[in-house]
């Protein structure tokens, strides 16, 4: 049986690499896509967690936790385009709008 | 405790005198936007009529008693011990029936002025009423504080949307003044609520004695809300921006009736929740009022506009207001409260009759104007009246209100009466000069051949000129409204809590 | 019996219909309104005389005025001796000078408010004497006041005559204050403000001091002297007369009756109505003495040189009023009541005969510009000549036997100060006789000196301005017999009647001595009158010479002393530049503006520094929040 300890170390894998991926990269898909590394690396933990304590409602968290991904995705994607269509570019260096 | 007197008329009148209003707010949202007579109408029906429901307070009134009347009370929130309680005494139930009063004005006189979102400025000004009544009818304090608050907002709009030129800065600046002083009586509120073992109940608070330090403390925070709202000095300078760029309808209500509540708080509030701090902050109190009364009348002399003078002469006339309550005795305190209606009458018809001719020439230079006596005999006369009210001449309201205050500070301290009553003297000064720099000397060209007012304008004055005489003549009665209220509010005063000997020994503990 | 009550109230009621319905219905015939009821008015107010001397006296309540704790006040009303007599001395005046005004006042525009204020001013004036409290005094003190002022501006679309009413109105407006604090002050001592317990208690409060404003003083002196305040404001006494010359701006009726005859004369009623207070204070009195004294002289001098007619008179007013507490001020208050019920007669006479004067010379005032009208308006000139003569006190005349008594009380009575005022009051007895008919020479004699066309219009007056004149000359020449002293055979009726409500001095003093005093007042009266026809109708080049010679004196008396100049310097101009440079140019603008705008601004100055951090790249942001992730994690590792 594989150890909790390796699943954890998975997770924060999975994390870190999504955090570096939305703190370095200007391409706003590739964040994007980062944040939904790290939502699923959370994801895995939850799910070995549930696993190894026999607590259902873990696995539960995280079906909910992807349908609201989905949706997020979704709606993420959206305003993407609706950024792209404004601006001719996805490079985040170009959206400083809110500078205050 | 039976503390109060239930009501004897079988109908929550003071309710229905809050929510009327509300109510009618709501159902002018209805109405459509072009059909601004039916709007307007309809808000002169709903103020007259809440006017006439009011009617019942003066005539049914107990004035044997200096117990809560008309009282109304339902649980609202239970777990915070929170009430919907609401009650009047002989000190509240004249502004009640002022607010109604001239809310019916500020309707009249906006009729022809206010031409841009009129279905917005009356839905304004009846929330107003209902605010201010709820002000005057609360005993509990989140009630009271929630009123309190909700007054800001109309009164904001009215300044803020309908104003002059110069509108956005006076309205935020009246809001934060009366914001900042607000919160910090929230706070004291708080604090009360925790030192009397939870409760918000203002008759409860009322009869609790409380520790002399936080007394002190809980005095100053309420002071910023009232002293603000008076406005003493030197928190006065929103008063004169805020009246100038205000429309006419919202320099009334803010002089008639938005400033009364600070003094109003003073009595209700300060004096018989901090017995002992009231009476160690007296010679400050008299001081602060003294200054207001000789700087603001002084500072008249040098006005250019005609609003802006008026507005400086509330804060001199107001400082005898805070002087007779601070007076702490039955001359002053009476006084106080009654020069608070004579306030409320004369600088609001004041600001009516100067709306009036505002209208009309659409300037507030005192320059620009010049013999109107000569073109306008019934405006001119009129105005004579307010003027000669506001210099307190025998036989006026004014008078009867300035006397007792002068008695009462003199009572209290001889220096606080004599500088007082030289306050009197620059009032004549001014006022008179303004008189004379508008209505007589050759006429203005800017004025020649405007109308004479017209029967609404008359219709509108006529309630101030009966109410200048009426308490001028025969002041007892409205003085036999507060007899007993001030009586027992002075017997908690002066017995506070605790001895006169421990008080000087904190007051050199502080000052140490 | 309440009838009395119609005293006060029908003017009020004609004051009423006459302002309310006036401009639109009754216009030319307002008159009858305000006549018909100050004639009903002096009506009761005989039948009320006839009552008073059968020795009912009036002391009644109304309704109740203002309570408040121990503070009670009534509208109320007191029909004594004192009062009676200023009743019919107002009324009459009232009354005639009411009908001279329809000659006088005819064709202006704004009749109906004209005859409106005169009867609201005689309602207040009512009031004020009638009153059995202190506080209904102040309302008909202020009421006449505001009375005063509505009709100095009566013209009030000319400046010089709203500036001299309001200059009227606020100078009263410091004596009352005075005036006010007395009456507080009252209460306080007293717990009532009613007159009765007032002065029947003062007895007992004749040594007590209190502490006022830091000093220990003599509390009767204190609330004797507050009470002045109002008296000097009211009386044009110095140091407040500065308003009396110029309220001539009002029409000549109303300078006749408020300025000369009653209203003036309040400040006099006021010091007699609380004699009892006074009496107790040594000090008090001869303040008010002194300050009779030397006003009287002080106006008399500026009379001397004035070119204007009205302003002589009103300065002969001021003068005569210091007469008047002159007697008071050496406890001589019946004497002083004899004098101001005199003078109301002759004073009002001048005034209108000088009405009648500018009537016929198109309002021109310039005694200059006069001279010989005496053919032209005759009824004029012999009333005129008339009151002239009572105000010099020539034998015979109203003014003699009360200028005389004054003279003889001071001379004789116990004030520390009675010699030196006797010697002043003779000295004024002089200048008078001299002002008085150097006016009436500058007018009536010698040759027209006005243009061609003024003395075409020259006329006498209609019937409806003589007869009223007529009918004052009786009283000017014949009021006085009421008072002829026991000297003379008479049987000083006045005093007498007076008596049980203000006393009477005692007279130190010998027959011899009495008659030395009257003749010594008798021949300053002469000499005046004798100087003035030297003056005018002889030698006319003298004057010229004189005022050449001590052009510096001329120049101070022309000038009035200054006194308008020197208020103006050092009160009127010094308040309004502290309010434009101090107050609202530091105080409010500098100290509490900047502190009101500079709280907010600061604010924005940091969220300004704050808002660099805000740089609108996610990246940054996001980087931000994974550092406080990472500390919190590791503050919780450490811990």
């Amino acid at each position: 049986m594989v150890p909790l300890n390796w699943y954890l170390m998975l997770s924060a894998v999975v994390f870190m690499i999504g955090v570096f991926g939305f703190l370095t990269r200007r391409n706003i898909i590739i964040m994007f896509m980062s944040i939904e590394l790290m939502l699923n690396a959370v994801n895995i933990s939850l799910v070995a967690f549930s696993h190894y304590l026999q607590d259902m409602r873990g696995q539960i968290l995280v079906i909910f936790i992807i349908t609201v991904a989905a949706a997020e995705a979704a709606i993420g994607l959206a305003i993407i385009i609706a950024l792209f269509r404004n601006k001719d570019t996805v490079h985040v260096d170009e959206m400083n709008e809110m500078k205050g | 405790m039976e503390q109060t007197i239930m009501n004897n008329l079988g109908f929550p009148i003071l309710s229905t005198l809050i929510f009327l209003p509300v109510a009618g707010a709501a159902l002018l949202l209805l109405i459509s936007r072009s059909n601004e007579n039916l709007i307007k109408w309809f808000s002169l029906i709903v103020s007259i009529a809440a006017f006439i429901i009011s009617i019942p307070l003066f005539a049914e009134f107990n004035k044997s008693t200096h117990l809560m009347q008309f009282t109304e009370k339902h649980a609202w929130i239970p777990s915070l011990n929170i009430n919907y309680h609401l009650g009047i005494d002989g000190i509240s139930v004249l502004f009640v029936l002022l607010s109604t009063l001239i809310t019916i004005l500020c309707v009249l006189i906006s009729w022809n002025s206010i031409k841009a979102k009129t279905k917005e400025f009356y839905i304004s000004i009846l929330i107003m009423e209902g605010a201010m009544i709820g002000v005057f009818c609360s005993l509990d304090f989140m009630l009271f504080y929630l009123f309190w608050e909700a007054m800001l907002i109309p009164m904001y709009l009215l300044i803020g949307v309908w104003g002059g030129t110069n509108r956005i800065y006076a309205a935020v600046k009246f809001f934060l003044f009366t914001l900042v002083g607000s919160v910090l009586m929230l706070v004291g509120i708080i604090v009360l609520y925790y030192q009397a073992g939870g409760t918000f109940d203002i008759l409860e608070l009322t009869t609790k004695t409380y520790p002399y330090k936080l007394q002190l403390w809980l005095f100053w925070a309420f002071f910023a809300a009232f002293a603000v709202k008076v406005p003493m000095f030197p928190v006065h300078t929103w008063l004169p921006d805020a009246h100038t760029e205000a429309p006419t309808a919202g320099s009334v209500i803010l002089a008639a009736v938005l400033i009364k509540m600070g003094a109003y708080g003073f009595i209700r509030f300060s004096l018989p929740l901090f017995p002992d701090a009231s009476k160690a902050m007296t010679p400050a109190m008299l001081t602060l009022s003294v200054i207001a009364i000789i700087y603001g009348a002084v500072i008249c002399l040098a006005q250019t506009d005609l609003k802006r003078l008026i507005a400086y002469s509330s804060v001199s006339h107001m400082g005898f207001v805070t002087l007779g309550i601070f007076a702490l005795n039955l001359q002053g305190m009476e006084g106080g409260i009654l020069q608070m209606i004579n306030h409320g009458v004369v600088t609001g018809a004041l600001f009516l009759s100067v709306g009036m001719i505002y209208d009309r020439t659409h300037t507030r230079q005192i320059a620009d104007y010049g013999g109107v006596a000569s073109v306008m005999p019934v405006y001119a006369s009129i105005f004579m009246v307010f003027t000669l009210a506001s210099i307190g001449l025998p036989a006026t309201n004014g008078f009867i209100g300035e006397f007792l205050i002068i008695l009462g500070g003199f009572k209290a301290n001889q220096w606080a009466g004599v500088l007082a009553a030289t306050g009197i003297i620059i009032g004549a000064g001014y006022m008179l000069w303004l008189y004379q720099r508008v209505f007589f000397m050759e006429t203005n060209q800017k004025v020649a051949g405007l109308a004479d007012i017209n029967l609404r304008e008359i219709i509108t004055l006529l309630p101030m000129i009966i109410l200048v005489f009426w308490i001028g003549v025969y002041p007892n009665a409205f003085l036999g409204f507060m007899h007993e209220s001030v009586k027992h509010l002075l017997e908690r005063v002066n017995s506070g809590g605790m001895h006169e000997a421990g008080i000087a020994k904190n007051i050199l503990e502080i000052i140490k | 019996m309440s009838n009395y009550l119609l005293i006060p109230f029908l003017p009020l009621a004609a004051f009423l219909i006459n302002i309310l319905f006036g401009r639109k219905y009754l216009k030319e015939n307002s008159h009858w309104v305000s006549i018909l009821a100050v004639a009903g008015s002096w009506i009761v107010t005989v039948a009320t005389l006839f009552d008073v001397l059968a020795g009912r006296v009036i002391n009644e309540d109304l309704y109740s005025w203002i309570v408040s704790g121990e503070f009670k006040v009534s509208v109320g009303f007191l029909i004594d001796q004192l009062t009676a007599v200023m009743l019919i001395v107002v009324t009459t005046c009232s009354t005639l000078i009411h009908i001279y005004s329809v000659g006088y006042m005819h064709g202006d525009k704004g009749y109906y408010r004209f005859f409106a204020y005169l009867s609201l001013f005689t309602f207040c004036m009512l009031m004020l004497v009638m009153a059995n409290n202190f506080l209904q005094l102040y309302f008909g003190w202020e009421g006449v006041g505001l009375c005063s002022y509505f009709l100095i501006g009566y013209y009030f679309d000319k400046k010089s005559a709203s500036d001299a009413g309001k200059k009227a109105f606020i100078v009263n407006r410091f004596g009352d204050f005075g005036f006010g604090l007395g009456i507080i002050m009252i209460f306080l001592t007293f717990g009532t403000i009613y007159y009765e317990p007032v002065f029947s208690q003062a007895k007992g409060f004749a040594s007590q001091t209190i502490n006022f404003l830091g000093y220990d003083v003599h509390l009767m002196t204190l609330i004797a002297l507050l009470l002045f305040c109002g008296s000097i404001g009211k009386s044009a006494q110095m140091p407040l007369h500065v308003w009396l010359p110029d309220a001539m701006e009002g029409p000549t009726p109303v300078s006749a009756l408020i300025h000369a005859a009653t209203m003036v004369t309040a400040g006099v009623f006021l010091v007699a109505r609380c004699s009892p207070i006074f009496s107790l204070s040594e000090t008090a009195l001869m303040i008010v003495a002194l300050t009779g004294a030397i006003t009287s002289l002080f106006a008399a001098t500026i009379g001397l040189v004035q070119n204007d007619i009205k302003r002589i008179i009103a300065y002969s007013t001021i003068s005569q009023l210091g007469y008047m507490f002159l007697a008071a001020g050496v406890g001589a208050y019946t004497a002083g009541m004899f004098h101001l019920y005199t003078h109301a007669f002759f004073k009002a006479l001048l005034f209108l005969c000088a009405g009648s004067v500018m009537h016929a010379m198109s309002g021109e005032l310039d005694l200059q510009k006069m001279g010989g009208l005496k053919k032209y308006m005759p009824v004029t000139y012999w009333t005129m000549l008339f009151a002239s003569l009572s105000i010099a006190g020539v034998p015979g005349f109203a003014g003699f036997f009360s200028k005389d008594e004054i003279l003889w009380l001071a001379y004789s009575g116990s004030s520390p100060v009675g010699k030196f005022v006797w010697v002043i009051g003779t000295v004024v007895a002089f200048l008078t006789a001299f002002y008085s008919f150097r006016l009436i020479f500058l007018t009536f004699h010698g040759k027209f000196r006005g243009t061609h066309e003024q003395e075409h219009h020259l006329h006498e007056s209609p019937k409806a301005m003589t007869i009223p004149l007529v009918i004052l000359c009786i009283g000017a020449v014949a009021s006085g017999w009421v008072g002829i002293p026991h000297l003379l055979g008479g049987g000083a009726h006045f005093t007498e009647f007076l008596k049980p409500v203000l006393g009477h001095p005692e007279a130190h003093g010998t027959h011899a001595e009495e008659w030395m005093v009257m003749a010594i007042s008798i021949i300053a009266g002469f000499s005046g009158i004798g100087l003035a026809a030297l003056f005018y109708l002889v030698k006319t080049d003298i004057p010229v010479m004189l005022t050449q010679k001590f052009n510096a004196a001329y120049k101070i008396l022309w000038n009035k002393y200054y006194v308008d100049e020197l208020y103006s310097f050092i009160i009127v101009r010094p308040a309004i530049w502290t309010a434009k440079n101090i107050l609202i140019g530091i105080t409010d603008a500098r100290i509490i503006e900047a502190v009101v705008n500079g709280v907010p601004k600061g604010i924005g100055e940091f969220s300004r520094i704050l808002r660099k951090v805000q740089t609108g790249l996610l990246q940054h942001y996001a980087a931000i929040m994974a550092l406080g992730v990472l500390i919190i994690v590791a503050m919780m590792l450490l811990r």
